[in-house]
């Protein structure tokens, strides 16, 4: 039988599927089920230990790239070699902080003959953490009030006004609630450390968790939207466990906010739905969550939209998904050759 | 007339599934039978004319747990608002 996408090469970042995990091997294993043995996946990885390269039922090979920090030079140059043996016809860039570095190349890939399917700069900038309370305000979306902290007396400012506890963040990942000012000083200065400055205190809000995963087309439309109940949470805040559910409320937010910002590509809306039904956005991720398969398993599977639309198909919008879907994540001790991550740390592709 | 939600999904051995919020209750075969004649739209005075037929308990014993089932319906957000 002809393959109805010959020589489809797609590179996907985030395959760190640990306890914090990247989307990476989800958006991988919607791929595969979408299309099967007619693509070819291009495991893109920062650091050895990224568990999805050595997951060869589901990566054909694995090469490393420099760290966003390395800057878009370094990166356009890896990826100019990693196309000149693979012949790549879509990236899926699945972390936050290399997104903007993504965006800018975007173009360069184009020209390549590599395509992307990513935001603007200005729609990443806009949902950014530091910028997510006035986007809210000026959209009418409810957003808890925050506080950039660049020092300690930032921190004290924030306690005064906003009082314990305080949800405080690190600029690309991680948060940890704080009811005291010891707990809230060395979250500030840990995640200062890890990810930068600002670090941010936002208002706690107390309720539900809901997560809604979405593809906009970049005209202000959703191709698709899957919400999902929180029903098992980590001590790092991710969800273990989780079910569809259906509520117009969280669709129509989903349509509002790519009616805002007219986003393209896959997106995440961490919502809070608090004792009122008042549904508060937490944060927006500016790529599909590592729970999208799920989303999939429901009956829309974003990333092969994502790869048609991509592709320049006309993809018609999901209507209708499973609601009731459970997913349970779990851990696998996964057996590696020496050779193989040898191999990996060595030579940067396996 | 007090309703449940209609897209409550039940099974016959007590599940509940609530797919708005995504909560589920385990109930026991009583609840069940009870949610299962209230998803059919059975008027809350023939459900309970029926229990009263089907088993061993006064009118007023009936009318306080069925008051108390009603809260928990109410508390697990499983009624229709109106």
């Amino acid at each position: 039988m002809a393959k109805l996408y010959p020589d489809l090469c797609i590179g996907v970042t985030g395959l760190n599927a640990n306890d914090n995990p990247g989307p990476g091997i989800a958006v991988i294993r919607a791929l595969k089920e979408g299309l099967g043995n007619d693509v070819k996946i291009i495991g893109l990885a920062y650091e050895s230990l990224e568990p999805g390269i050595y997951m060869n039922h589901l990566v054909d090979k694995t090469y490393q790239i420099p760290y966003p920090t390395a800057g878009i030079a370094a990166l356009t140059e890896r990826l100019a070699h990693i196309h000149d043996k693979e012949k790549l016809t879509l990236i899926i860039p699945n972390f936050d902080a290399e997104l903007h570095n993504f965006i800018k190349i975007a173009p360069q890939l184009q020209q390549m003959g590599i395509r992307t399917c990513l935001p603007s700069l200005a729609q990443l900038q806009v949902r950014d953490k530091t910028n997510l309370y006035q986007f809210g305000k000026e959209n009418n979306f409810y957003v808890p009030a925050d506080h950039k902290l660049f020092s300690t007396s930032d921190l004290e400012k924030a306690t005064d006004e906003l009082s314990f506890p305080l949800v405080i963040k690190g600029k690309f990942y991680e948060a940890y609630i704080a009811y005291t000012m010891d707990v809230a000083l060395k979250a500030f200065h840990q995640l200062g450390t890890a990810w930068g400055y600002p670090v941010i205190a936002q208002q706690h809000i107390k309720g539900t968790e809901i997560n809604i995963a979405a593809l906009g087309d970049g005209r202000g439309q959703n191709m698709s939207i899957v919400p999902m109940r929180k029903l098992y949470i980590t001590d790092k805040g991710k969800a273990w466990a989780g079910v569809t559910i259906e509520d117009d409320a969280l669709i129509n937010l989903a349509n509002d906010f790519a009616k805002a910002t007219n986003w393209r590509g896959g997106y995440e809306l961490e919502i809070m739905r608090d004792a009122d039904g008042k549904l508060f956005i937490l944060e927006i991720n500016p790529r599909f969550p590592a729970w999208i398969y799920l989303a999939a398993a429901a009956g829309q599977n974003q990333p092969l939209a994502l790869v048609k639309m991509a592709l320049g198909e006309d993809v018609l919008p999901f209507t209708d998904y499973e609601t009731g879907k459970l997913f349970i994540r779990h851990s696998w001790d996964q057996v590696v050759n020496i050779a193989d991550f040898q191999k990996m740390s060595a030579f940067g592709e396996l | 007339m007090i309703r449940i939600k209609k897209n409550i999904a039940t099974s016959e051995n007590g599940f509940i599934f609530n797919p708005a919020t995504g909560d589920s209750f385990s109930g026991n075969g009583m609840a069940s039978e009870i949610l299962l004649a209230m998803k059919n739209g059975q008027q809350d005075v023939q459900i309970k004319q029926d229990i009263l037929l089907k088993y061993e308990v006064s009118a007023e014993q009936l009318d306080r747990d069925w008051e108390d089932w009603i809260v928990q319906l109410k508390e697990a957000n499983l009624l229709e608002t109106e």
